[in-house]
C-alpha cells in the first residue's frame, strides 16, 4: 500500500473510532438521567467497584505514601529541609498521587472486569436476550457503571489519600524519628481545600474513563474467547493512557498560572 | 392471504462492509403460523430474524409487523417493537448471574407492580409447562446441561407471552432424544401461547416437526417456500440437496463467516 494512503487510513480509523466512543458515552450519560432506573444493579456496581477495591487502592496510596516519605528525606536532608517533607507528602498524595495511582489500580481492575464480563455477554448473546426482554442494555448495564465508577472513585481517592499520609506519617515518626505531633501539625499547616477537591474532581473523571472504556470495550467485543481477551486488553490499556494524558490537562486546568 | 400478515418482511436487504448478507429478503407470515427458515450456515438466518427483532439496522426494504412498518426504530418506539418479541438464543443466552428462576421471570421483575415472590411463583409455573421441577428455580444456569439451559431459556422466551417467538437453532448441540423433547415443548408451548413462531435451523427433523411452513434461504434471497409436506418433491435442486444433505449439487459452502 502507498505510504500516504496508510496514513490517511489510520487516521480516519482512528476518527472513526473517536466518533463511536463519543456517540456510545453520549448514549451512557443519556441514559444514567432517563427512567427506568435499576437501583439493584447500580448498588451492586456501587460495591464492586467502592468497596471491594478498597484493599487495593488503599494498599497502593498507603506504600506511595511511605516510599514518598524515604524519596524525600534523601533528597531535603541534603540541604537541611527535612521539615519540608509532611507538606510534601500530602501535597503530593492529594494533588496527584492518590488519584493517579488509585485510579490506575481501579482501571486494572474494574476497568478489565467490566469488559470481560460485557464481553462474554455480547458473544453469548446475553446482551441481545435483555432487548427482548424489554430492557434496554444501555441502562440496565452500562448506566449503573457509569454512575457507580464517576461517585465511588472520588470516595475511594479520598480514603486512599488520609491512607497515603499515614503511610508518609508511618516512615517519618517510627523510622526518621520526626516528633510526631509535629509531623501533624505540619501536615495541616500548608494544605488547602483546593488541593484537595482538585484531586477528588479528578477521581471522578478518571472512575467515568475507567467504567466507559471498560463498558465500551466489552460491550463492542466480538469474536469469541479471543475477541473477550482484546477487548479486555484494550480496556485497560485505553483507560490507563486516557487518565495520564487527562491528568495532565485537569492539572494544567486547575492550576492555570499558580 | 386477505388478512394482514403477522410479519411482512420486503426486499429486504443488509451488507457488513462489502458482504452483501441479505440481497432482498421478501417473506410474509400469517397470524399463529409457524415458519421454519432452514438454510446453511452463514446464509443470513440469524441475521434475517436480529434485523426483525431491530437489534440489527437495515439496509433497505421494510419489515412490517400488523401491517405497521416498524423498520430501523429508534428509542421508545423500538422499546415497545421489542416487547412483542420472545427469543429462543442458540446458546439459550440465559443470564448467569442470576438463578434460574430470575432468567424466566426477568421481564416480571422489571415491574414494579409485581412483588418477588409472585414474580417467583409464576416463573416456578412456567417452568413446570416445560417439564422442570420446581426446585431447579433455585440453582444458577451454569449448573445444567446443555438441554436443561434450553428448557429454561424457552421458559424465559413464552413467559411473557408473546405474539411473536422466534427459536435460533432451538435443537443445535443436543441428543437427538433431548432435541425431540425440545421439539415437542416448542410446539406444545406456541400452540399453548397462540403466538406465531418463527424458527430457523438447519436440523430437517426439527424443521419438519415444528412448521406449518418452511422457507429455504440461499444466498440472501429465499428461493424456496411452501406447506411442509411439499418439500419432499419441491423440484427444486437447492433444497433437495439440502434437505437430503449431500454433497454435491448447486449449493456452494459459504468458506468465511458472514
Amino acid at each position: 500500500m502507498n505510504p500516504l494512503a496508510l496514513i490517511g487510513r489510520t487516521f480516519i480509523d482512528f476518527l472513526s473510532v473517536v466518533g463511536r466512543l463519543a456517540r456510545f458515552a453520549i448514549r451512557g450519560v443519556r441514559h444514567c438521567f432517563l427512567p427506568p432506573f435499576y437501583f439493584r444493579q447500580t448498588l451492586k456496581q456501587f460495591l464492586d467497584i467502592g468497596y471491594y477495591s478498597l484493599p487495593v487502592v488503599g494498599l497502593t496510596t498507603l506504600f506511595t505514601g511511605m516510599v514518598l516519605a524515604l524519596q524525600s528525606h534523601t533528597g531535603f536532608s541534603r540541604f537541611d529541609a527535612e521539615s519540608a517533607i509532611p507538606t510534601v507528602v500530602v501535597l503530593s498524595i492529594t494533588r496527584e498521587l492518590g488519584p493517579v495511582m488509585g485510579g490506575l489500580m481501579v482501571a486494572g481492575r474494574i476497568g478489565a472486569s467490566i469488559a470481560a464480563e460485557l464481553g462474554t455477554m455480547r458473544v453469548t448473546e446475553q446482551i441481545d436476550a435483555l432487548s427482548t426482554l424489554s430492557t434496554n442494555p444501555f441502562k440496565y448495564l452500562i448506566a449503573p457503571r457509569l454512575i457507580a465508577g464517576t461517585l465511588m472513585l472520588p470516595i475511594l481517592v479520598l480514603i486512599g489519600d488520609i491512607i497515603g499520609v499515614f503511610g508518609g506519617f508511618l516512615v517519618c515518626v517510627y523510622d526518621l524519628q520526626f516528633n510526631a505531633a509535629n509531623y501533624i501539625s505540619q501536615t495541616w499547616q500548608y494544605l488547602e481545600n483546593r488541593d484537595v477537591t482538585s484531586g477528588l474532581w479528578k477521581a471522578a473523571v478518571f472512575g467515568f474513563i475507567i467504567t466507559l472504556m471498560g463498558c465500551y470495550h466489552g460491550f463492542n467485543s466480538k469474536g469469541g474467547a479471543q475477541g473477550v481477551g482484546k477487548a479486555t486488553t484494550n480496556a485497560v490499556v485505553s483507560a490507563s493512557i486516557l487518565i495520564l494524558v487527562t491528568n495532565y490537562l485537569l492539572t494544567g486546568l486547575f492550576f492555570a498560572g499558580k | 392471504m386477505t388478512s394482514v400478515p403477522k410479519i411482512e418482511l420486503s426486499g429486504l436487504t443488509k451488507s457488513f462492509d462489502d458482504k452483501h448478507v441479505l440481497r432482498g429478503i421478501d417473506l410474509s407470515i400469517g397470524k399463529g403460523e409457524s415458519v421454519v427458515i432452514i438454510g446453511g450456515s452463514g446464509t443470513g438466518k440469524s441475521v434475517t430474524l436480529k434485523c426483525i427483532l431491530g437489534l440489527l439496522d437495515v439496509d433497505g426494504g421494510t419489515v412490517k409487523i400488523d401491517g405497521q412498518n416498524v423498520t430501523n426504530l429508534r428509542g421508545g418506539a423500538l422499546d415497545a417493537h421489542q416487547a412483542k418479541f420472545g427469543m429462543l438464543f442458540q446458546g439459550s443466552a440465559l443470564f448467569d448471574s442470576l438463578p434460574v428462576w430470575s432468567n424466566v421471570a426477568f421481564k416480571l421483575i422489571q415491574s414494579p407492580h409485581i412483588s418477588a415472590k409472585e414474580a417467583k411463583k409464576r416463573a416456578i409455573e412456567t417452568l413446570a409447562s416445560v417439564g422442570l421441577a420446581p426446585d431447579v428455580a433455585d440453582i444458577y444456569p451454569a449448573e445444567l446441561s446443555g438441554g436443561m439451559q434450553k428448557r429454561v431459556a424457552l421458559a424465559r422466551a413464552i413467559a411473557s407471552r408473546p405474539e411473536i417467538i422466534f427459536f435460533d437453532e432451538p435443537t443445535t448441540g443436543l441428543d437427538p432424544i433431548m432435541a425431540d423433547i425440545i421439539n415437542e415443548l416448542i410446539v406444545k408451548c406456541v400452540r399453548e401461547v397462540g403466538a406465531t413462531a418463527v424458527s430457523i435451523t438447519h436440523d430437517m427433523t426439527s424443521a419438519r416437526k415444528i412448521s406449518d411452513r418452511i422457507a429455504m434461504l440461499y444466498d440472501g434471497r429465499i428461493i424456496w417456500q411452501g406447506r411442509k409436506d411439499e418439500i419432499d418433491h419441491s423440484g427444486n435442486p437447492y433444497v433437495e440437496q439440502f434437505i437430503h444433505g449431500r454433497a454435491e449439487g448447486p449449493i456452494k459452502m459459504q468458506v468465511r463467516k458472514m
